[in-house]
């Protein structure tokens, strides 16, 4: 199993509604979050172009983060999900420094908090948050080994990019473009 | 014009706008933790080699700030913990790839055998000291039997340790500036001169004051080497890592690195040096800080411009 | 069982609420189906109750959930409705904010010192109420009861409207007329005998061709206009957006139309001298159902692509492209009528102009186009006759605005100005739900009629500016805490929608339904309220359609099936439209009957001197108006707006991204507050952008008190519709000062 979400910068609008969505089901306090979104614009008026990404932990399958925990309080679980076991982190920071796409934040709580791809609702067949909330129905999410899942059909069907590749972290977080 | 922003509000404090995990807790941490490596290995070796009453600062005295430098280093780190209650976390696990790990298992192993150099050394620095009990005089004459041992234990540990305070940063390739094999030895030899300046400071013997102003030069010379060897391996690097550097040559890191680092604490403490062992008479003190300053400013520059540096995308 | 029942919930609140880890994950896995089902089904029966959201005007209804301790801990859409299809917009996800926002009113207040002097004291419900209807009844008898106006927004207008019917008077005015869709309205009254509707009947799930004029869809965050647009970008849908500046729409659009400001109406005009010159026109459509085709044609002769391209800066042969991507779409091809539409004045003319652009494309009540929509309306119960008032809003000012069908807030304002010479005098304001100071431009008439007035009564959730000059303010609980009347807005399905309160009261706040009641038994108008409590009123109307009160907080929303399979329009069927000849006016010959042009004209409007710039203002996905600005965790994705600077002015002025300035307007009004600028390429250098609703000045709302600028305030220049009375805004310019000078702070 490997789970997998794809970001369709074509349909994002840029509204955060991912944000917020994950904010409240995951209790993540006001000042923090666990997604976000860039909004990138290149070029000269009137010739112009945009690009929009609802970001969070790309579950990297070689994840810096994991290896450089001095306490295993991540690991990764079934399906590739990276996780942070809170009542073992002991908040050094470690994997926060690690991690590219700064995906990390220390919780006020003391432990390091990150997007767990709303592990608690997919064993139970929801899809995470993010995804169920999205009004563009722009995030696709789903276990890349199976291949009808939401993710494994849009990525097979469009060009897509991950991001900072070269970190050699193969982030399973996945741009459509 | 390209313009990348962050739509939502995002600020997760000590993480946005731009990393800044560690404050001044990790650096002295790295620095402490050098020092006392220098300190370490330099008794160690002189030891081993037999050198020991050539050299009795280096080897029986200056280790006695070896243990408080480990213990101040480890508070330092405890004070970075965010989630302090598990800390006891660290020892009920061995992470072969983390470097946090890494150092955590090593100070386990060498501030203990620090306190037993010392221990064996009470009776240099208190001449009436006297264990009082059987059971430590026993304890000491058992480690006294197998000195040798354990000056190996820490010439070995001493290493790794000084290797790490600059390993711990380059595992995070996330930091471009980080990102570079040449921390370990740079922060080594940084830690080995800090250790030498130690004893430059404490000694009042004229020939260990001289070996000491030489194997700090000696270190000196090596740190600008693998400085200079870093900058252009940066330059010659991808966009990433020369934006990195360029904090160091002509950003907003310029200054502070040039300043505190180069001059202040390389070159005009080098040049004190020599001049001392040219006999001009200097007093050791003012080499001595200032490579000690150099060494800590080093650590905190590099840790905060690390932090300052990421990955385009 | 007890305790495994415990961890059930338990772990319904997920990661979050438990200390996250992996253990929680082991034993989730090994529950069985039958368990699995269980947790559903626990969640639901003791979790979630019905709502449907107030934090914007389109109304989705959803479900709120809480944790076991009772508090609000999300909440989500409802599956089965139309309006959000179960999905919330950020808005609606972070309305949560609006029930935990500490700043809240919490108490009736009465003032105490002279208007504008911000000095309240607490008091009781019934003292306030009392207060209320003793002021009313002296108005009422010294004046006439339709000297006092309602100017309420959003779901409690539904009893606050009966109320003050009930009082006498039909000043009744809501600032999504005169201030957003009313030009739009009387456009499409006059072609096509129907207005636009909200939510709007706008195919775009299945459009083939999406124009859009200025409407940012995706900024703009209407809920099922953003699904169905999306919708469209996946099904390949062309997409050509006019706006001055780089909207997100216009960076999904396969054209975007880059247009001068206040242009609009030449290219339109030359879009449909295109289709009709080069035969592009549905003509079968045009034939059967419109009138007026050849004194349109006549009219749009002249304005060739090339004429509009010297108004517009737009290409000729971008305007000849895209109207041949809408001619090829016809007739699944819509012209946005867009909502917001009070810009410059000609804001009728110009949407007319879109509806004769939809007319010619044969998209009106066809696939693709506009579709017809149905509504359930619910049984009203028995009350007496509401007196017809002897003085109408109408009779204000009487000759202007002749075809407006709705009251105008403006000029009830206007009306509580005696200098002005109204009809009669507008003596008291009962406001509800909007903020008439950050709303209706012109701040300056606004707080002089303010000082005219009798009383002013200000029911709100929070102490916007508004309130700041209200005798009495009446604090309303939020609509999470509440019952209200049920939603019932026209859709492709019939649709009943049902909200509750999720949380206990906070503070000493009360219901929509509870003050207009109380009120209207102080009053002596207790008969027009039969029924005390609401859920009373609502288990009798849903009884009457042999569903319950209990039923509803089950599902929440109830689809209908239509009357008659009419969503479209049936080839060559024989449809009635609602004009006076019956057929799609192209030529209005309304609008010739009162005075105004038949046809839409261009006109051009006033341009930014030397140094100035034009100030837009729009949207930002994440707040709604003002309304939003304080609340927690829409603050926490936006906490205040930016003023858009092209680089290349940026650069004339030295202005560098993330500098606070100040904006002064033409009319030398300088922005109370500093805001920061924002240099992109995403708008021209002949305009400034910002979003609306934020530099609030009402220090009581602590997060947002001083962020960002007010662009309300900088609108003090009003072009009025002479068809309808909307107030165009955009006429404003502004200029930039980087640093502020003693006599600047003075003024
Ligand atoms: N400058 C400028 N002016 C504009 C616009 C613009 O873009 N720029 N847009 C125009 C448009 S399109 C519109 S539709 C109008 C909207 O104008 P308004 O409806 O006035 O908009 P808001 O600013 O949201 O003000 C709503 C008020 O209702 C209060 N409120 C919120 N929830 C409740 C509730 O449950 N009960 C009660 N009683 N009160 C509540 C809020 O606290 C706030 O004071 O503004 C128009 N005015
Ligand atoms: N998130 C969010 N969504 C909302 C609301 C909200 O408060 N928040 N409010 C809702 C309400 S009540 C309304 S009425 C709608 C309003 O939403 P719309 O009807 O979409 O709003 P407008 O104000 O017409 O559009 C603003 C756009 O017009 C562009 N513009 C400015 N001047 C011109 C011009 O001269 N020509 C053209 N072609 N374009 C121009 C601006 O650049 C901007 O992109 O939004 C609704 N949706
Ligand atoms: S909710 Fe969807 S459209 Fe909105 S920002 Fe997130 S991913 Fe983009
Ligand atoms: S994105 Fe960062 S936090 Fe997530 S798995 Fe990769 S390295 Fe770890
Ligand atoms: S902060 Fe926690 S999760 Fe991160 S590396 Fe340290 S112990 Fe591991
Ligand atoms: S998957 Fe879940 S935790 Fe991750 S960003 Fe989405 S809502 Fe948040
Ligand atoms: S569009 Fe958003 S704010 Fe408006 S009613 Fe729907 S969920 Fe609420
Ligand atoms: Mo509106």
């Amino acid at each position: 199993m490997r789970y997998a979400m794809a970001v369709d910068t074509r349909k994002c609008v840029g509204c955060s509604d991912c944000v917020v969505a994950c904010q409240t089901e995951n209790n993540v306090p006001i000042g923090y979050c666990r997604d976000w979104v860039v909004e990138v614009t290149d070029g000269t008026y009137p010739q112009l172009e945009m690009e929009i990404r609802s970001e969070r932990c790309n579950h990297c399958a070689n994840a810096p983060c994991v290896r450089c925990c001095p306490t295993g309080a991540s690991h990764i679980v079934e399906g590739g999900i990276v996780l942070v076991d809170s009542t073992q982190c002991i908040g050094c920071g470690a994997c926060i420094a690690s991690c590219p796409y700064d995906a990390r934040f220390p919780h006020p709580k003391g432990y390091v908090d990150k997007c767990t791809f709303c592990e608690h609702r997919i064993k139970n067949g929801m899809s995470p948050s993010c995804v169920e909330v999205c009004p563009t129905k722009c995030l696709y999410f789903g276990d890349l080994d199976d291949p009808s899942s939401n993710a494994s059909v849009v990525l097979k069907k469009r060009k897509y990019k991950t991001l900072i590749p070269e970190a050699g972290t193969d982030p399973q977080l996945y741009f459509l473009i | 014009m390209k313009e990348e922003i962050i739509v939502s509000g995002r600020m997760n404090p000590m993480v946005d706008p731009n990393l800044q995990i560690w404050h001044w807790q990790i650096p002295l941490y790295l620095f402490l933790g050098g020092m006392a490596a220098g300190i370490l290995c330099i008794a160690a070796v002189y030891f081993i080699r037999g050198r020991e009453n050539d050299y009795r600062t280096a080897v029986r005295l200056t280790p006695f700030l070896a243990p408080v430098l480990l213990v101040l280093g480890l508070l330092a780190l405890f004070f970075d913990l965010r989630h302090k209650l598990y800390f006891w976390q660290l020892y009920t696990n061995i992470r072969l790839q983390s470097p946090m790990s890494w150092g955590a298992w090593t100070l386990m192993v060498i501030t203990p055998v620090s306190f037993i150099w010392c221990a064996l050394h009470m009776q240099d620095l208190f001449p009436n000291w006297d264990w009082k009990y059987k059971w430590l005089k026993a304890l000491e004459s058992f480690f006294n039997k197998y000195k040798k041992t354990l000056a190996w234990i820490m010439l070995i540990y001493g290493i790794i340790l000084g290797i790490y305070t600059g390993i711990l940063l380059s595992a995070f390739n996330a930091r471009p500036l980080w990102n570079t094999s040449i921390l370990g030895p740079l922060f080594l030899a940084s830690g080995i001169s800090a250790g030498a300046a130690a004893t430059l400071l404490l000694s009042k013997n004229i020939e260990e004051r001289r070996q000491f102003a030489r194997i700090d030069l000696i270190m000196i010379g090596i740190e600008l080497f693998l400085i200079v060897h870093m900058f252009m391996g940066f330059l010659a690097s991808t966009q990433v890592q020369i934006d990195a550097v360029r904090m160091f040559l002509g950003g907003q890191y310029t200054a502070s690195f040039w300043v505190f680092v180069i001059f202040l604490g390389l070159l005009i403490p080098a040049l004190l040096e020599i001049m001392e062992l040219k006999k001009y008479h200097i007093p050791a003190i003012i080499p001595a800080v200032m490579v000690l300053f150099g060494s800590l400013m080093l650590r905190f520059i590099i840790v905060y411009a690390g932090q300052m540096s990421r990955w385009l995308y | 069982m007890a305790n495994r029942r415990e961890f059930i919930k338990i772990s319904l609140y997920g990661a979050g609420f438990l200390a996250a880890g992996t253990g929680t994950y082991k034993v989730i896995k090994a529950l069985s189906k039958r368990e699995k089902e269980e947790i559903t089904k626990l969640a639901i029966d003791l979790k979630r109750t019905p709502t449907y959201c107030e934090v914007c005007f389109w109304k989705c209804a959803g479900w709120v959930y809480k944790t076991p301790e009772g508090k609000i801990w999300k909440i989500t859409g409802n599956d089965e409705d139309q309006h959000c299809n179960g999905r919330f917009c950020p808005r609606g996800t972070g309305g949560i904010g609006m029930y935990y926002d500490e700043d809240r009113l919490k108490t009736p207040l009465i003032r105490t010192e002279e208007r504008g002097k911000q000095v309240f004291r607490e008091a009781t419900w019934d003292e306030a109420l009392d207060h209320i209807a003793s002021k009313i009844k002296e108005i009422s008898s010294k004046y006439g009861p339709e000297s006092l106006a309602l100017f309420t927004h959003g779901s409690g207008s539904a009893y606050f409207t009966s109320l003050f019917k009930a009082i006498g008077t039909d000043s009744i005015a809501e600032p999504s007329y005169a201030q957003c869709r009313g030009p739009r309205d009387e456009a499409f009254f006059a072609t096509f005998g129907e207005e636009a509707y909200s939510p709007e009947i706008t195919d775009i799930r299945d459009t083939k061709c999406l124009v859009l004029i200025g409407s940012h869809i995706g900024e703009n965050m209407h809920n099922g206009q953003v699904q169905e647009m999306s919708d469209a970008i996946d099904k390949g849908t062309t997409i050509i957006t006019v706006d001055p500046r780089f909207s997100t729409a216009a960076g999904k659009s396969k054209y975007w139309l880059p247009i001068k400001p206040a242009t609009d109406m030449a290219l339109l005009l030359a879009w449909i001298h295109e289709i009709i010159y080069n035969e592009y026109f549905d003509k079968k459509y045009v034939e059967k159902y419109c009138t007026g085709f050849d004194q349109l044609k006549a009219h749009v002769k002249d304005f060739t692509p090339e004429w509009a391209y010297g108004i517009t800066t737009i290409k000729p042969d971008l305007i000849r492209k895209t109207a041949k991507e809408m001619a090829d779409a016809s007739p699944a091809v819509l012209v946005h009528p867009g909502r917001h539409v009070t810009w410059y004045g000609d804001d009728t003319q110009r949407v007319r102009a879109i509806a004769i652009l939809n007319a010619l494309l044969g998209s009106w009540g066809r696939r693709g186009g506009f579709y017809r929509p149905a509504r359930f309306t619910p049984a009203s119960p028995e009350i007496p006759a509401y007196k017809v008032p002897s003085k109408s809003w109408t009779d204000l000012f009487p000759g202007k605005f002749p075809v407006a069908t709705s009251p105008i807030s403006n000029a009830l304002i206007d009306a509580s100005i005696p200098e002005n010479n109204p009809g009669f005098p507008i003596k008291g304001w009962f406001i509800n739900g909007t903020n008439l100071i950050q709303t209706i431009p012109d701040q300056g008439k606004t707080l002089k009629a303010i000082q005219n007035l009798d009383l002013l009564v200000a029911v709100d959730t929070m102490p916007m500016e508004i309130t700041g000059w209200a005798d009495v303010i009446l604090p309303e609980c939020t609509y999470l805490e509440r019952y209200d009347a049920m939603r019932a807005s026209p859709h492709r399905k019939p649709a009943l929608a049902l909200r509750m309160p999720a949380a206990e009261t906070a503070y000493n706040t009360k219901p929509d339904y509870w003050i207009a009641r109380e009120l209207a038994v102080k009053l002596g108008l207790g008969s027009y309220f039969p029924f005390e409590k609401q859920e009373e009123l609502l288990d009798w109307q849903l009884k009457k359609i042999g569903s319950s009160l209990e039923e509803m907080q089950r599902v929440g929303v109830k689809n209908f099936d239509r009357e008659y399979d009419d969503l479209y329009i049936a080839d060559d069927e024989d449809v009635t439209i609602f004009t006076d000849s019956g057929k799609i006016e192209l030529y209005s010959a309304y609008f010739k009957q009162n005075g105004f042009d038949p046809l839409p004209k261009y006109i051009p409007h006033e341009e930014p001197s030397e140094g100035y710039y034009r100030l837009i203002y729009g949207r930002a996905p994440m707040h709604t108006f003002s309304r939003t600005s304080n609340n927690p965790n829409l603050t926490d994705l936006m906490d205040e707006n930016t003023v858009w600077i092209n680089p290349k002015v940026a650069k004339e002025w030295g202005i560098t991204n993330n500098q606070l300035i100040w904006l002064k307007n033409q009319d030398e009004v300088i922005s109370q507050f500093p805001i920061k600028a924002r240099v992109t390429e995403r708008i021209r250098w002949d305009s400034v952008y910002m979003v609306h609703g934020f530099g609030h000045a009402q220090k009581q709302m602590k997060r947002c008190f001083g962020k960002g600028a007010s662009d309300t305030q900088l609108i003090t220049k009003v072009l009025e519709d002479p068809i309808m009375g909307g107030t165009g805004m955009r006429g404003n310019f502004v200029t930039f000062i980087l640093e502020k000078t003693e006599t600047e702070v003075a003024s």
